[in-house]
Protein backbone atom coordinates (compact mmCIF):
# COMPACT_ATOMS: atom_id res chain seq x y z
CA UNK A 1 0.00 0.00 0.00
CA UNK A 2 1.39 3.32 -0.89
CA UNK A 3 0.48 6.78 0.25
CA UNK A 4 0.67 9.75 -2.02
CA UNK A 5 1.91 12.87 -0.24
CA UNK A 6 -0.52 15.64 -1.02
CA UNK A 7 1.30 18.61 -2.49
CA UNK A 8 -0.55 21.89 -2.34
CA UNK A 9 -0.15 24.19 -5.33
CA UNK A 10 2.52 26.85 -4.77
CA UNK A 11 0.07 29.75 -4.69
CA UNK A 12 -1.60 28.12 -1.66
CA UNK A 13 1.66 27.22 0.05
CA UNK A 14 3.23 30.65 -0.23
CA UNK A 15 0.92 32.52 2.20
CA UNK A 16 0.99 29.61 4.67
CA UNK A 17 4.78 29.50 4.58
CA UNK A 18 4.90 33.25 5.05
CA UNK A 19 2.62 33.01 8.13
CA UNK A 20 4.79 30.22 9.54
CA UNK A 21 7.95 32.28 9.03
CA UNK A 22 6.33 35.26 10.70
CA UNK A 23 5.26 33.20 13.71
CA UNK A 24 8.76 31.75 14.08
CA UNK A 25 10.33 35.20 13.71
CA UNK A 26 7.99 36.60 16.38
CA UNK A 27 9.02 33.82 18.78
CA UNK A 28 12.68 34.45 18.02
CA UNK A 29 12.25 38.17 18.69
CA UNK A 30 10.59 37.29 21.98
CA UNK A 31 13.51 35.08 22.97
CA UNK A 32 16.05 37.75 22.02
CA UNK A 33 14.24 40.37 24.10
CA UNK A 34 14.12 38.09 27.15
CA UNK A 35 17.79 37.20 26.71
CA UNK A 36 18.70 40.89 26.42
CA UNK A 37 16.77 41.75 29.59
CA UNK A 38 18.48 38.94 31.49
CA UNK A 39 21.88 40.04 30.15
CA UNK A 40 21.30 43.63 31.27
CA UNK A 41 20.20 42.28 34.65
CA UNK A 42 23.37 40.22 34.94
CA UNK A 43 25.63 43.15 34.08
CA UNK A 44 23.83 45.50 36.49
CA UNK A 45 23.88 42.99 39.33
CA UNK A 46 27.50 42.05 38.77
CA UNK A 47 28.28 45.73 39.15
CA UNK A 48 25.98 46.09 42.18
CA UNK A 49 27.04 42.84 43.80
CA UNK A 50 30.78 43.54 43.50
CA UNK A 51 31.39 40.38 41.51
CA UNK A 52 35.02 40.11 40.38
CA UNK A 53 35.39 37.00 38.23
CA UNK A 54 39.20 37.26 38.10
CA UNK A 55 39.54 37.34 41.88
CA UNK A 56 37.04 34.51 42.21
CA UNK A 57 38.80 32.36 39.62
CA UNK A 58 42.15 32.91 41.33
CA UNK A 59 40.77 31.88 44.72
CA UNK A 60 38.17 29.32 43.68
CA UNK A 61 40.34 26.44 44.90
CA UNK A 62 40.01 27.76 48.45
CA UNK A 63 36.30 27.03 48.28
CA UNK A 64 36.94 23.35 47.68
CA UNK A 65 39.74 23.41 50.25
CA UNK A 66 37.38 24.73 52.90
CA UNK A 67 34.87 21.96 52.35
CA UNK A 68 37.74 19.47 52.38
CA UNK A 69 38.98 20.93 55.66
CA UNK A 70 35.69 20.68 57.50
CA UNK A 71 35.60 16.93 56.86
CA UNK A 72 36.75 14.99 59.91
CA UNK A 73 39.89 12.84 59.99
CA UNK A 74 38.60 9.28 60.13
CA UNK A 75 41.03 6.37 59.94
CA UNK A 76 39.86 2.82 59.75
CA UNK A 77 42.26 1.52 62.45
CA UNK A 78 41.18 4.11 65.04
CA UNK A 79 37.63 4.68 63.89
CA UNK A 80 36.08 4.70 67.37
CA UNK A 81 38.57 7.16 68.79
CA UNK A 82 38.33 9.39 65.70
CA UNK A 83 34.55 9.44 65.88
CA UNK A 84 34.71 10.27 69.58
CA UNK A 85 37.11 13.11 68.80
CA UNK A 86 34.89 14.41 65.98
CA UNK A 87 31.82 14.42 68.26
CA UNK A 88 33.75 15.41 71.40
CA UNK A 89 30.88 17.62 72.60
CA UNK A 90 27.98 15.36 71.63
CA UNK A 91 26.16 15.70 74.97
CA UNK A 92 26.29 19.50 74.86
CA UNK A 93 25.19 19.62 71.23
CA UNK A 94 22.32 17.21 71.78
CA UNK A 95 21.13 19.39 74.64
CA UNK A 96 21.28 22.46 72.40
CA UNK A 97 19.47 20.57 69.65
CA UNK A 98 16.72 19.67 72.10
CA UNK A 99 16.52 23.33 73.08
CA UNK A 100 16.23 24.22 69.37
CA UNK A 101 13.36 21.79 68.90
CA UNK A 102 11.61 23.14 72.01
CA UNK A 103 11.99 26.70 70.68
CA UNK A 104 10.45 25.60 67.39
CA UNK A 105 7.64 23.79 69.22
CA UNK A 106 6.73 26.71 71.46
CA UNK A 107 6.98 29.15 68.56
CA UNK A 108 4.62 26.97 66.53
CA UNK A 109 2.13 26.51 69.41
CA UNK A 110 1.94 30.20 70.34
CA UNK A 111 1.86 31.23 66.68
CA UNK A 112 -0.89 28.71 65.93
CA UNK A 113 -2.98 29.98 68.86
CA UNK A 114 -2.62 33.56 67.61
CA UNK A 115 -3.38 32.49 64.04
CA UNK A 116 -6.44 30.57 65.24
CA UNK A 117 -7.82 33.69 66.94
CA UNK A 118 -7.13 35.93 63.94
CA UNK A 119 -8.16 33.60 61.09
CA UNK A 120 -11.90 33.91 61.76
CA UNK A 121 -11.59 37.68 61.72
CA UNK A 122 -9.72 37.54 58.40
CA UNK A 123 -12.05 35.18 56.51
CA UNK A 124 -14.79 36.66 54.37
CA UNK A 125 -17.53 34.18 55.28
CA UNK A 126 -17.20 34.47 59.06
CA UNK A 127 -16.58 38.21 59.37
CA UNK A 128 -18.99 40.50 57.58
CA UNK A 129 -17.39 43.70 58.85
CA UNK A 130 -15.03 44.80 56.07
CA UNK A 131 -12.93 47.09 58.23
CA UNK A 132 -12.11 44.37 60.78
CA UNK A 133 -11.43 41.84 58.05
CA UNK A 134 -9.13 44.06 56.01
CA UNK A 135 -7.16 45.21 59.04
CA UNK A 136 -6.75 41.61 60.26
CA UNK A 137 -5.46 40.64 56.82
CA UNK A 138 -3.01 43.53 56.65
CA UNK A 139 -1.73 42.64 60.11
CA UNK A 140 -1.14 39.02 59.10
CA UNK A 141 0.58 40.16 55.91
CA UNK A 142 2.94 42.42 57.85
CA UNK A 143 3.74 39.67 60.36
CA UNK A 144 4.71 37.17 57.70
CA UNK A 145 6.63 39.51 55.39
CA UNK A 146 9.16 40.63 58.01
CA UNK A 147 11.65 37.76 58.34
CA UNK A 148 11.85 35.88 61.67
CA UNK A 149 15.45 36.81 62.19
CA UNK A 150 14.63 40.53 62.05
CA UNK A 151 12.02 40.08 64.80
CA UNK A 152 14.61 38.05 66.71
CA UNK A 153 17.15 40.89 66.43
CA UNK A 154 14.58 43.33 67.81
CA UNK A 155 13.42 41.03 70.58
CA UNK A 156 16.94 40.23 71.72
CA UNK A 157 17.38 43.94 72.42
CA UNK A 158 14.01 44.19 74.19
CA UNK A 159 13.96 40.91 76.16
CA UNK A 160 17.66 40.20 76.56
CA UNK A 161 19.67 37.23 75.25
CA UNK A 162 18.23 33.73 75.53
CA UNK A 163 15.63 31.43 74.09
CA UNK A 164 12.60 33.59 74.88
CA UNK A 165 13.13 36.19 72.12
CA UNK A 166 13.67 33.32 69.68
CA UNK A 167 10.36 31.73 70.64
CA UNK A 168 8.53 35.04 70.35
CA UNK A 169 10.08 35.85 66.98
CA UNK A 170 9.09 32.45 65.58
CA UNK A 171 5.60 32.80 67.11
CA UNK A 172 5.02 36.21 65.52
CA UNK A 173 6.09 35.06 62.06
CA UNK A 174 4.17 31.78 62.41
CA UNK A 175 1.08 33.74 63.34
CA UNK A 176 1.25 35.66 60.07
CA UNK A 177 1.99 32.63 57.91
CA UNK A 178 -0.52 30.26 59.53
CA UNK A 179 -3.18 32.95 59.90
CA UNK A 180 -3.34 33.36 56.14
CA UNK A 181 -3.52 29.61 55.50
CA UNK A 182 -6.12 29.10 58.26
CA UNK A 183 -8.26 31.91 56.87
CA UNK A 184 -8.16 30.28 53.42
CA UNK A 185 -9.27 26.97 54.94
CA UNK A 186 -12.14 28.68 56.75
CA UNK A 187 -13.21 30.43 53.56
CA UNK A 188 -13.44 27.09 51.76
CA UNK A 189 -15.76 25.35 54.23
CA UNK A 190 -19.23 24.06 53.48
CA UNK A 191 -21.59 26.80 54.71
CA UNK A 192 -24.60 24.53 55.29
CA UNK A 193 -23.69 23.54 58.88
CA UNK A 194 -23.13 27.24 59.63
CA UNK A 195 -26.60 28.06 58.28
CA UNK A 196 -28.06 25.22 60.31
CA UNK A 197 -26.41 26.39 63.53
CA UNK A 198 -27.54 29.96 62.91
CA UNK A 199 -31.10 28.78 62.19
CA UNK A 200 -31.09 26.86 65.50
CA UNK A 201 -30.19 30.10 67.28
CA UNK A 202 -26.50 29.52 67.96
CA UNK A 203 -24.31 32.43 68.92
CA UNK A 204 -21.19 33.31 66.90
CA UNK A 205 -18.87 31.32 69.16
CA UNK A 206 -21.27 28.35 69.15
CA UNK A 207 -21.38 28.47 65.36
CA UNK A 208 -17.59 28.41 65.21
CA UNK A 209 -17.38 25.56 67.72
CA UNK A 210 -20.05 23.25 66.26
CA UNK A 211 -20.26 24.19 62.58
CA UNK A 212 -16.80 25.41 61.55
CA UNK A 213 -14.27 23.65 63.78
CA UNK A 214 -15.20 20.05 62.87
CA UNK A 215 -14.64 20.92 59.22
CA UNK A 216 -11.32 22.72 59.55
CA UNK A 217 -9.51 21.09 62.47
CA UNK A 218 -7.63 18.40 60.55
CA UNK A 219 -6.46 20.93 57.97
CA UNK A 220 -5.35 23.28 60.73
CA UNK A 221 -3.36 20.49 62.39
CA UNK A 222 -1.75 19.53 59.10
CA UNK A 223 -0.68 23.12 58.35
CA UNK A 224 0.56 23.49 61.93
CA UNK A 225 2.77 20.43 61.55
CA UNK A 226 4.12 21.70 58.25
CA UNK A 227 4.99 24.98 59.95
CA UNK A 228 6.69 23.08 62.78
CA UNK A 229 9.06 21.52 60.22
CA UNK A 230 9.92 24.97 58.86
CA UNK A 231 10.32 26.40 62.35
CA UNK A 232 12.86 23.74 63.33
CA UNK A 233 15.08 24.94 60.49
CA UNK A 234 14.53 28.55 61.49
CA UNK A 235 15.16 27.85 65.17
CA UNK A 236 18.55 26.43 64.24
CA UNK A 237 19.65 29.88 63.03
CA UNK A 238 18.12 31.91 65.86
CA UNK A 239 21.37 31.49 67.78
CA UNK A 240 23.11 33.63 65.12
CA UNK A 241 21.64 36.72 66.76
CA UNK A 242 21.76 35.39 70.31
CA UNK A 243 18.22 34.02 70.48
CA UNK A 244 19.02 30.53 71.76
CA UNK A 245 19.47 27.09 70.25
CA UNK A 246 22.34 25.40 68.46
CA UNK A 247 23.01 28.38 66.18
CA UNK A 248 25.24 29.97 68.79
CA UNK A 249 27.71 27.06 68.76
CA UNK A 250 27.57 26.86 64.97
CA UNK A 251 28.46 30.54 64.59
CA UNK A 252 31.36 30.13 66.96
CA UNK A 253 32.65 27.04 65.17
CA UNK A 254 32.48 28.74 61.75
CA UNK A 255 33.94 32.08 62.86
CA UNK A 256 36.80 30.52 64.82
CA UNK A 257 37.60 27.92 62.15
CA UNK A 258 36.95 24.86 64.34
CA UNK A 259 36.76 22.90 61.12
CA UNK A 260 35.56 19.48 62.22
CA UNK A 261 33.04 21.01 64.64
CA UNK A 262 31.33 22.74 61.70
CA UNK A 263 30.67 19.47 59.90
CA UNK A 264 29.67 17.73 63.13
CA UNK A 265 27.05 20.36 64.04
CA UNK A 266 25.79 20.67 60.46
CA UNK A 267 25.29 16.90 60.23
CA UNK A 268 23.42 16.91 63.54
CA UNK A 269 21.13 19.70 62.33
CA UNK A 270 20.46 17.95 59.01
CA UNK A 271 19.72 14.66 60.79
CA UNK A 272 17.32 16.34 63.23
CA UNK A 273 15.49 18.15 60.45
CA UNK A 274 15.19 14.94 58.42
CA UNK A 275 13.85 12.92 61.37
CA UNK A 276 11.29 15.59 62.22
CA UNK A 277 10.26 15.87 58.56
CA UNK A 278 9.68 12.13 58.41
CA UNK A 279 7.67 11.97 61.65
CA UNK A 280 5.46 14.95 60.81
CA UNK A 281 4.90 13.64 57.29
CA UNK A 282 3.59 10.36 58.76
CA UNK A 283 1.23 12.25 61.07
CA UNK A 284 0.06 14.53 58.26
CA UNK A 285 -0.73 11.59 56.00
CA UNK A 286 -2.66 9.98 58.87
CA UNK A 287 -4.60 13.23 59.33
CA UNK A 288 -5.40 13.47 55.64
CA UNK A 289 -6.52 9.82 55.67
CA UNK A 290 -8.76 10.52 58.66
CA UNK A 291 -10.24 13.49 56.82
CA UNK A 292 -11.07 11.43 53.74
CA UNK A 293 -12.55 8.48 55.60
CA UNK A 294 -14.98 10.72 57.46
CA UNK B 1 -38.89 34.64 72.48
CA UNK B 2 -36.52 31.86 73.41
CA UNK B 3 -34.52 30.91 70.34
CA UNK B 4 -31.61 29.04 71.90
CA UNK B 5 -32.37 25.37 72.41
CA UNK B 6 -29.12 23.75 71.39
CA UNK B 7 -29.03 21.57 74.54
CA UNK B 8 -31.77 18.91 74.47
CA UNK B 9 -33.66 18.01 77.63
CA UNK B 10 -32.38 14.91 79.56
CA UNK B 11 -35.29 12.79 78.32
CA UNK B 12 -34.65 13.74 74.70
CA UNK B 13 -31.01 13.06 75.17
CA UNK B 14 -31.60 9.60 76.64
CA UNK B 15 -33.99 8.76 73.81
CA UNK B 16 -31.50 9.89 71.15
CA UNK B 17 -28.72 7.91 72.81
CA UNK B 18 -30.91 4.80 72.84
CA UNK B 19 -31.72 5.31 69.15
CA UNK B 20 -28.15 5.88 67.95
CA UNK B 21 -25.74 4.22 70.38
CA UNK B 22 -22.94 3.75 67.82
CA UNK B 23 -22.91 7.42 66.87
CA UNK B 24 -22.77 8.59 70.47
CA UNK B 25 -19.97 6.21 71.35
CA UNK B 26 -17.79 7.26 68.43
CA UNK B 27 -18.21 10.91 69.33
CA UNK B 28 -17.22 10.24 72.93
CA UNK B 29 -14.20 8.19 71.89
CA UNK B 30 -13.09 10.96 69.54
CA UNK B 31 -13.49 13.48 72.30
CA UNK B 32 -11.36 11.47 74.65
CA UNK B 33 -8.51 11.12 72.14
CA UNK B 34 -8.72 14.79 71.18
CA UNK B 35 -8.61 15.84 74.83
CA UNK B 36 -5.67 13.54 75.52
CA UNK B 37 -3.71 14.92 72.55
CA UNK B 38 -4.54 18.48 73.55
CA UNK B 39 -3.44 17.79 77.11
CA UNK B 40 -0.16 16.24 75.95
CA UNK B 41 0.54 19.23 73.67
CA UNK B 42 -0.20 21.69 76.47
CA UNK B 43 1.90 19.73 78.97
CA UNK B 44 4.88 19.75 76.61
CA UNK B 45 4.39 23.49 76.04
CA UNK B 46 4.44 24.12 79.80
CA UNK B 47 7.51 21.93 80.17
CA UNK B 48 9.14 23.86 77.30
CA UNK B 49 8.47 27.20 78.94
CA UNK B 50 9.99 25.92 82.16
CA UNK B 51 12.95 24.43 80.28
CA UNK B 52 13.67 27.67 78.43
CA UNK B 53 13.42 29.83 81.57
CA UNK B 54 10.34 31.82 80.64
CA UNK B 55 9.49 34.41 83.24
CA UNK B 56 6.48 36.67 83.38
CA UNK B 57 8.58 39.52 84.71
CA UNK B 58 10.98 39.39 81.77
CA UNK B 59 8.05 39.14 79.38
CA UNK B 60 6.40 42.20 80.96
CA UNK B 61 9.48 44.40 80.92
CA UNK B 62 10.30 43.22 77.40
CA UNK B 63 6.87 44.13 76.07
CA UNK B 64 7.05 47.53 77.75
CA UNK B 65 10.45 48.03 76.15
CA UNK B 66 9.06 47.03 72.74
CA UNK B 67 6.28 49.60 72.98
CA UNK B 68 8.85 52.20 73.92
CA UNK B 69 10.91 51.25 70.84
CA UNK B 70 7.84 51.48 68.60
CA UNK B 71 7.15 55.03 69.79
CA UNK B 72 10.80 55.86 69.05
CA UNK B 73 10.51 54.34 65.56
CA UNK B 74 7.98 56.91 64.37
CA UNK B 75 8.38 58.57 62.00
CA UNK B 76 10.75 56.44 59.88
CA UNK B 77 13.73 58.53 58.93
CA UNK B 78 16.93 57.49 57.14
CA UNK B 79 18.87 60.53 58.39
CA UNK B 80 21.76 61.25 56.04
CA UNK B 81 22.22 57.62 55.11
CA UNK B 82 19.72 57.46 52.24
CA UNK B 83 22.33 57.06 49.45
CA UNK B 84 24.03 54.33 51.45
CA UNK B 85 20.74 52.50 51.94
CA UNK B 86 19.85 52.80 48.26
CA UNK B 87 23.20 51.23 47.43
CA UNK B 88 22.44 48.42 49.90
CA UNK B 89 19.07 47.94 48.22
CA UNK B 90 20.87 47.54 44.89
CA UNK B 91 23.17 44.99 46.51
CA UNK B 92 20.20 43.07 47.86
CA UNK B 93 18.57 42.95 44.43
CA UNK B 94 21.84 41.85 42.84
CA UNK B 95 22.21 39.05 45.39
CA UNK B 96 18.69 37.80 44.74
CA UNK B 97 18.98 38.03 40.95
CA UNK B 98 22.43 36.55 40.47
CA UNK B 99 21.90 33.97 43.21
CA UNK B 100 18.69 32.69 41.65
CA UNK B 101 20.11 32.75 38.12
CA UNK B 102 23.34 30.96 39.03
CA UNK B 103 21.42 28.50 41.21
CA UNK B 104 18.96 27.80 38.41
CA UNK B 105 21.67 27.25 35.79
CA UNK B 106 23.63 24.94 38.08
CA UNK B 107 20.44 23.11 39.06
CA UNK B 108 19.62 22.31 35.41
CA UNK B 109 22.04 19.35 35.03
CA UNK B 110 21.10 18.10 38.51
CA UNK B 111 17.43 18.31 37.59
CA UNK B 112 18.02 15.97 34.64
CA UNK B 113 20.33 13.66 36.61
CA UNK B 114 17.80 13.31 39.43
CA UNK B 115 14.90 12.53 37.08
CA UNK B 116 13.99 8.84 36.85
CA UNK B 117 13.01 8.96 33.20
CA UNK B 118 16.35 10.45 32.09
CA UNK B 119 18.83 8.58 34.29
CA UNK B 120 17.73 5.03 35.04
CA UNK B 121 20.77 4.12 37.18
CA UNK B 122 19.30 3.92 40.72
CA UNK B 123 22.63 4.52 42.50
CA UNK B 124 23.35 7.76 40.63
CA UNK B 125 19.73 8.82 41.01
CA UNK B 126 19.80 8.20 44.77
CA UNK B 127 23.17 9.94 45.19
CA UNK B 128 22.10 13.07 43.32
CA UNK B 129 18.83 13.24 45.28
CA UNK B 130 20.62 13.01 48.66
CA UNK B 131 23.17 15.61 47.54
CA UNK B 132 20.34 18.02 46.67
CA UNK B 133 18.67 17.24 50.01
CA UNK B 134 21.87 18.18 51.80
CA UNK B 135 22.23 21.49 49.96
CA UNK B 136 18.60 22.27 50.76
CA UNK B 137 18.76 21.12 54.37
CA UNK B 138 21.28 23.77 55.36
CA UNK B 139 19.69 27.19 55.79
CA UNK B 140 20.72 30.09 53.53
CA UNK B 141 21.99 32.04 56.53
CA UNK B 142 24.33 29.17 57.45
CA UNK B 143 25.63 29.05 53.87
CA UNK B 144 26.12 32.81 54.01
CA UNK B 145 28.13 32.49 57.20
CA UNK B 146 30.29 29.77 55.69
CA UNK B 147 30.92 31.76 52.50
CA UNK B 148 31.76 34.88 54.49
CA UNK B 149 34.61 32.98 56.11
CA UNK B 150 35.71 31.63 52.72
CA UNK B 151 35.41 34.61 50.32
CA UNK B 152 35.28 37.46 52.84
CA UNK B 153 32.64 40.01 53.80
CA UNK B 154 30.46 41.52 51.06
CA UNK B 155 27.59 40.74 48.71
CA UNK B 156 29.53 38.09 46.80
CA UNK B 157 29.26 35.73 49.76
CA UNK B 158 25.51 36.36 49.74
CA UNK B 159 25.27 35.51 46.04
CA UNK B 160 27.11 32.23 46.59
CA UNK B 161 24.92 31.37 49.59
CA UNK B 162 21.66 32.00 47.75
CA UNK B 163 22.96 30.13 44.70
CA UNK B 164 24.04 27.07 46.70
CA UNK B 165 20.74 26.68 48.53
CA UNK B 166 18.81 27.38 45.30
CA UNK B 167 20.62 24.54 43.52
CA UNK B 168 19.14 22.16 46.09
CA UNK B 169 15.65 23.59 45.94
CA UNK B 170 15.41 24.17 42.19
CA UNK B 171 17.18 20.90 41.35
CA UNK B 172 14.45 18.97 43.13
CA UNK B 173 11.65 20.97 41.49
CA UNK B 174 13.28 20.66 38.04
CA UNK B 175 13.63 16.90 38.39
CA UNK B 176 9.95 16.65 39.29
CA UNK B 177 9.02 18.76 36.26
CA UNK B 178 11.12 16.53 34.01
CA UNK B 179 9.58 13.39 35.50
CA UNK B 180 6.08 14.76 34.98
CA UNK B 181 6.71 15.50 31.30
CA UNK B 182 4.83 13.67 28.58
CA UNK B 183 6.79 10.99 26.68
CA UNK B 184 4.63 11.08 23.55
CA UNK B 185 6.30 14.08 21.80
CA UNK B 186 9.67 12.33 22.21
CA UNK B 187 8.24 9.11 20.75
CA UNK B 188 6.85 11.08 17.84
CA UNK B 189 10.27 12.55 17.13
CA UNK B 190 11.93 9.12 17.30
CA UNK B 191 9.32 7.74 14.89
CA UNK B 192 10.19 10.53 12.43
CA UNK B 193 13.85 9.54 12.66
CA UNK B 194 15.04 12.00 15.31
CA UNK B 195 18.13 11.28 17.39
CA UNK B 196 18.33 11.29 21.21
CA UNK B 197 19.47 14.95 21.42
CA UNK B 198 16.60 15.83 19.06
CA UNK B 199 14.07 14.30 21.45
CA UNK B 200 15.49 16.36 24.32
CA UNK B 201 15.59 19.57 22.28
CA UNK B 202 12.21 19.29 20.54
CA UNK B 203 10.33 16.78 22.74
CA UNK B 204 11.36 17.58 26.31
CA UNK B 205 12.60 21.18 26.47
CA UNK B 206 9.46 22.86 25.06
CA UNK B 207 7.44 21.04 27.75
CA UNK B 208 9.61 21.77 30.76
CA UNK B 209 11.11 25.18 29.91
CA UNK B 210 8.01 27.27 30.83
CA UNK B 211 7.66 25.35 34.09
CA UNK B 212 11.33 25.84 34.93
CA UNK B 213 11.14 29.54 34.12
CA UNK B 214 8.13 30.03 36.38
CA UNK B 215 9.81 28.10 39.19
CA UNK B 216 12.88 30.30 38.88
CA UNK B 217 10.71 33.40 39.04
CA UNK B 218 9.00 32.04 42.14
CA UNK B 219 12.35 31.46 43.78
CA UNK B 220 13.44 34.94 42.77
CA UNK B 221 10.55 36.22 44.88
CA UNK B 222 11.47 34.06 47.84
CA UNK B 223 15.19 34.75 47.48
CA UNK B 224 14.60 38.49 47.46
CA UNK B 225 13.27 38.05 51.01
CA UNK B 226 16.23 35.90 51.98
CA UNK B 227 18.74 38.27 50.46
CA UNK B 228 17.56 41.06 52.76
CA UNK B 229 18.72 39.07 55.77
CA UNK B 230 21.98 37.45 54.66
CA UNK B 231 23.60 40.77 55.56
CA UNK B 232 23.05 39.97 59.23
CA UNK B 233 26.08 37.68 59.09
CA UNK B 234 28.02 40.14 56.90
CA UNK B 235 27.08 38.98 53.41
CA UNK B 236 26.01 42.39 52.06
CA UNK B 237 22.70 44.08 51.41
CA UNK B 238 20.12 45.73 53.63
CA UNK B 239 20.49 43.22 56.47
CA UNK B 240 23.96 44.49 57.31
CA UNK B 241 22.67 48.00 58.01
CA UNK B 242 19.58 46.70 59.75
CA UNK B 243 21.55 44.60 62.23
CA UNK B 244 23.93 47.51 62.82
CA UNK B 245 21.19 50.08 63.43
CA UNK B 246 19.34 47.75 65.81
CA UNK B 247 22.55 47.23 67.80
CA UNK B 248 23.16 50.96 68.17
CA UNK B 249 19.43 51.59 68.85
CA UNK B 250 18.81 54.01 65.96
CA UNK B 251 15.12 53.17 65.85
CA UNK B 252 14.01 55.64 63.18
CA UNK B 253 16.55 54.20 60.77
CA UNK B 254 15.49 50.68 61.71
CA UNK B 255 11.87 51.35 60.83
CA UNK B 256 12.94 53.02 57.58
CA UNK B 257 15.00 49.98 56.60
CA UNK B 258 12.14 47.60 57.45
CA UNK B 259 9.81 49.73 55.30
CA UNK B 260 12.30 49.58 52.43
CA UNK B 261 12.40 45.79 52.73
CA UNK B 262 8.62 45.46 52.75
CA UNK B 263 8.27 47.78 49.76
CA UNK B 264 10.94 45.97 47.76
CA UNK B 265 9.40 42.57 48.48
CA UNK B 266 5.93 43.82 47.53
CA UNK B 267 7.16 45.29 44.21
CA UNK B 268 9.10 42.15 43.29
CA UNK B 269 6.16 39.91 44.22
CA UNK B 270 3.88 41.97 42.02
CA UNK B 271 6.16 41.97 38.97
CA UNK B 272 7.23 38.36 39.24
CA UNK B 273 3.77 36.96 39.87
CA UNK B 274 2.54 38.86 36.78
CA UNK B 275 5.35 37.32 34.74
CA UNK B 276 4.60 33.87 36.15
CA UNK B 277 0.93 34.11 35.25
CA UNK B 278 1.93 35.21 31.75
CA UNK B 279 4.16 32.14 31.38
CA UNK B 280 2.10 29.30 32.85
CA UNK B 281 -1.26 30.81 33.77
CA UNK B 282 -2.80 31.05 37.22
CA UNK B 283 -1.68 27.86 38.81
CA UNK B 284 0.58 27.47 41.80
CA UNK B 285 4.21 26.40 41.49
CA UNK B 286 4.55 22.82 42.70
CA UNK B 287 5.67 22.32 46.26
Amino acid sequence: MSHAVVQLPPEQIAPLARLYDEAVAARRRHTYIVAAVILVGIVLSCWGGEVRPAVFAANAHRLGLYFWNILPVLRWETLGADLAEWYWNLDGWLKLLFETVVIAYLGTVFGAIGAFCLCFLASANMMRNTLVRVSARRLLEFLRTVPEIVFALLFVVAFGLGAMPGVLALAIHTMGALGKLFAEVVENIDMKPVDGATAAGASWTQTVRFAVLPQVLSNFASYGLLRFEINVREAAIMGFVGAGGIGQDLVEAIRKFYYSDVSAILLLIIATVMIIDMVTERIRHALIGMDQSR
Amino acid sequence: MNRARLTPSPQDRARLLALHPALALSVRGGHFIALAVLFALAAFAVFGMWYLDFSARRLGTGIAQLFHFVTLMLPPDPGRQLPLYMHALGETLSIAFLGTLAGGLLALPFGFLAAKNVVSNPVLHFGVRRFLDMLRGIDKLIWALIYVTVVGLGPFAGILAIATASVGELGKLFSEAVEASDRKPGEGIVSCGGSKPDTVRFGLLPQVLPVLASQMLYYFESNSRQSTIVGIVGAGGLGLHLAEQIRILEWQKVSFLVLMMLLMVAVIDFISSRLRFAIIGRRPVAF
